[in-house]
């Protein structure tokens, strides 16, 4: 097992026919990952990567015809939010949306709806997912990963990659790699991945990257100081040299009224017993040190 | 986005909320001009206060009282041309003095955690309110507008009643239900009110009725959401934009000026912002935040680095890439076509790790590019360069002082 994608993965990719959206199911099947069905409305019948991929009109109908469970979006911005309530209603289990750029207030109704039928949300202005040796959802290379049993969660996308590359070369392999999106509102939370990852039996050690910007990793770090005691952690906050007042490139990541701010972060996460890393090349040496053996 | 307070009231209006007649002036004699007619319409006073998107406008001598169009005049020309934090005072507001019976605070504000808009009030208006939050949180009343309905009726009388508001419950409810329109209209981020007021009104035959007005406004619109009010781009003042900035924002880039002297470029925020953590760490200054963005291309590298040169203080810089979107060959190419063109040649240091890395390798290796193989050894690189740049100048300087004239 890994979390939110595997073996079981069956993937609709809404906005195949695009050219982020073809390029990246190229990468997508390339890794081992089930592309079973692709939606661009009006393109419905045709078929999409060398005819190896059906396209549908709708996501319901690409659900009816091939079970598709997971859904990564790469519509545009404007109907983003369209398309995760879209696959939402459609029955979609775990949807991940890449796209970036979102109005805030557009995702507030989405997120909701997303709640309201059961579904999962991923994003947007996500990487995605990478289960390594089994599948991988959205942008994040490869190349980057190593099959094992450290759990990584990130706001980021190629500070991620920065540090999953710095696992791998120490020989620490990942069970899952989730990206939950630079955003100001989210479908997913930090807590809510540290939740899977301690109910899932192939992950026996974390890694949280988080960044300035909101409250989110002060929870996660208060929810692990009381249920994660045991499990091996290690952290990394970008932003410590960010100034006030200014978004740092996401639209989440900004220090306002004294909150949001690295040092409010690193402290939480020390609190709870997670050492906080001054770089990410450091990270596999501080889950070493917190008593992870693998 | 930040807009003008003048600005942010007109937004006000047209959603329908109560807000005292205005005018905006950009010469003493404009302010004059204006502060006549408020004067003609039965105002004892009037008041300027200074158009400049920082806080502490008040504190600072940008807001000021005048008893007469000439004194309105005198006032104006002071404030025009003043400097508050950096900023030159372009603009002013004219407007009659409120006769306040008592200030509160409104605001309607995106709640991340919460994922909803949060309405917060308070009967302490007129005052910082992270002070009143961290002082008294018991005097912040809080609602959450529904995701999908927006701010009910029971849910702004709740509010309104709350913060003592019981006697102007109509009015209230209104501007509460307004603040919330105004959010979702326009997409903002902030909509805040600080004060919302009972005001004393006298009318032109001597009556005096008691009013819930807004006094000052705060908007901030949500930077994503611009590109479907193009009304509100034009909003922008490019008075207090930085050239770089508009070059920056023009050319599709994330840039942040900062006070040090190493440029850094690089693609992805997160990374970007731990670019600048790690040139600290080893012991240099960041000049700048600078995302590239996802995919970027030989033209987008070349404007950075123009962007990046532009600013004197950089005496070094660090380019990072990790390669996924982002091809890294297309990176090094504009690196070496923006090389050539630039004017002012300083010691760059640059890592290329993921997509087409190895191709980049070799393209900067032919053009004798300056390499780093981990994020830490590029940033003390970076930070040797800078530092071996200021000595030089430094004994440039002290050559051409000690040498005979």
């Amino acid at each position: 097992m890994s979390i939110l994608i595997g073996p079981e993965t069956r993937l609709v990719v809404q906005g195949i026919t695009g050219r982020e959206g073809e390029f990246h199911s190229r990468a997508m099947a390339a890794y081992g990952t089930s592309i079973v069905a692709g939606v661009t409305p009006g393109k419905g019948g045709q078929r999409a990567l060398d005819g190896t991929v059906p396209v549908y009109d709708t996501v319901a109908d690409a659900v009816a015809a091939t079970g598709a469970n997971t859904s990564c979006i790469f519509v545009p911005a404007s109907g983003a939010p369209d398309a995760v309530m879209e696959a939402a209603s459609a029955g979609i289990a775990t949807i991940f949306c890449i796209t970036e750029g979102i109005p805030a207030l557009d995702m507030v109704p989405a997120v909701e709806l997303v709640r309201s039928v059961g579904s999962r949300l991923i994003g947007p202005n996500c990487p995605g997912a990478t289960s390594p040796g089994s599948a991988k959802v959205g942008i994040i290379p490869g190349s980057i990963h190593r099959e094992g049993r450290v759990g990584v969660v990130s706001r980021s996308g190629t500070l991620t990659y920065e540090a999953v590359q710095a696992m791998s070369d120490a020989g620490l392999g990942q069970s899952t790699c989730v990206g939950i999106g630079g955003d100001p509102v989210i479908g997913t939370t930090f807590l809510d991945i540290l939740q899977l990852f301690a109910a899932d039996p192939e992950t026996d050690a974390i890694i949280l990257i988080g960044e300035i910007g909101g409250a989110a990793e002060e929870e996660a770090a208060a929810w692990a100081a009381e249920h994660l005691r045991g499990t091996p952690m290690a952290a990394f906050i970008a932003g410590r040299t960010a100034p006030e007042g200014k978004r740092m490139g996401h639209a989440g990541a900004i220090i306002s009224g004294g909150r949001g701010t690295a040092e409010s972060k690193v402290s939480a996460l020390e609190a709870a017993g997670i050492r906080v890393a001054a770089s990410p090349t450091e990270l596999p040496a501080l889950l070493r040190d917190a008593g992870y053996k693998g | 986005m930040k807009i003008q307070e003048a600005d942010a009231k007109t937004l006000l209006v047209a959603q329908g909320l109560p807000v005292p007649d205005w005018e905006v002036a950009r010469t003493p004699d404009e302010a004059r001009i204006a502060a006549d007619r408020f004067f003609a319409a039965g105002s004892r006073q009037v008041v300027i206060k200074a158009q400049v998107l920082v806080g502490g406008r008040g504190k600072a001598g940008g807001v000021k009282l005048a008893g007469s169009p000439e004194q309105a005049e005198l006032v104006a020309s002071d404030i025009l041309g003043m400097d508050i934090k950096g900023i030159t005072v372009r603009k002013v507001l004219v407007g009659p003095a409120a006769d306040i019976v008592k200030e509160f605070y409104l605001s309607a504000v995106l709640d991340r955690a919460a994922r909803r808009i949060l309405l917060m009030g308070s009967a302490e208006g007129g005052v910082e309110i992270e002070q009143v939050a961290a002082e008294r949180p018991e005097a912040i009343v809080t609602v959450h507008a529904h995701p999908t309905l927006g701010l009910l009726d029971f849910q702004a009388r709740r509010m309104a009643f709350a913060m003592g508001l019981g006697g102007h419950l109509r009015a209230a409810v209104a501007i509460a239900k307004g603040l919330v329109a105004t959010m979702r209209a326009y997409d903002a981020d902030l909509v805040e009110i600080n004060p919302l007021a009972i005001v004393t009104e006298t009318d032109g035959d001597g009556t005096t009725r008691e009013r819930l007005v807004c006094l000052d406004a705060k908007i901030t619109l949500d930077d994503s959401a611009l590109v479907r009010h193009p009304g509100l781009e034009e909003l922008r003042d490019p008075d207090e934009e930085d050239p770089a900035d508009r070059e920056a924002r023009e050319a599709g880039l994330t840039f942040i000026k900062l006070d040090g002297t190493i440029g850094c470029m690089v693609n992805g925020a997160g990374l970007a912002m731990t670019t600048m953590d790690l040139v600290k760490r080893a012991g240099g200054e960041p000049a700048n935040f600078l995302d590239i963005g996802g995919g970027a291309r030989a033209d987008k590298v070349a404007a950075a680095m123009r962007i990046i040169l532009a600013d004197p203080k950089v005496n070094a810089i660090l380019v990072n890439i990790f390669g996924g979107i982002t091809r890294g060959d297309e990176v090094a190419r504009g690196l070496i076509e923006a090389r050539a063109q630039q004017e002012r040649d300083v010691p760059m240091v640059v890592r290329i790790v993921g997509t087409n890395a190895e191709e980049a390798g070799r393209l900067l290796a032919e053009a004798r590019f300056d390499t780093a193989s981990s994020l830490d050894d590029a940033a003390a690189k970076a930070v040797a360069a800078s530092r071996a740049a200021r000595s030089i100048a430094t004994a440039g300087k002290a050559g051409t002082a000690g040498s005979p004239a």
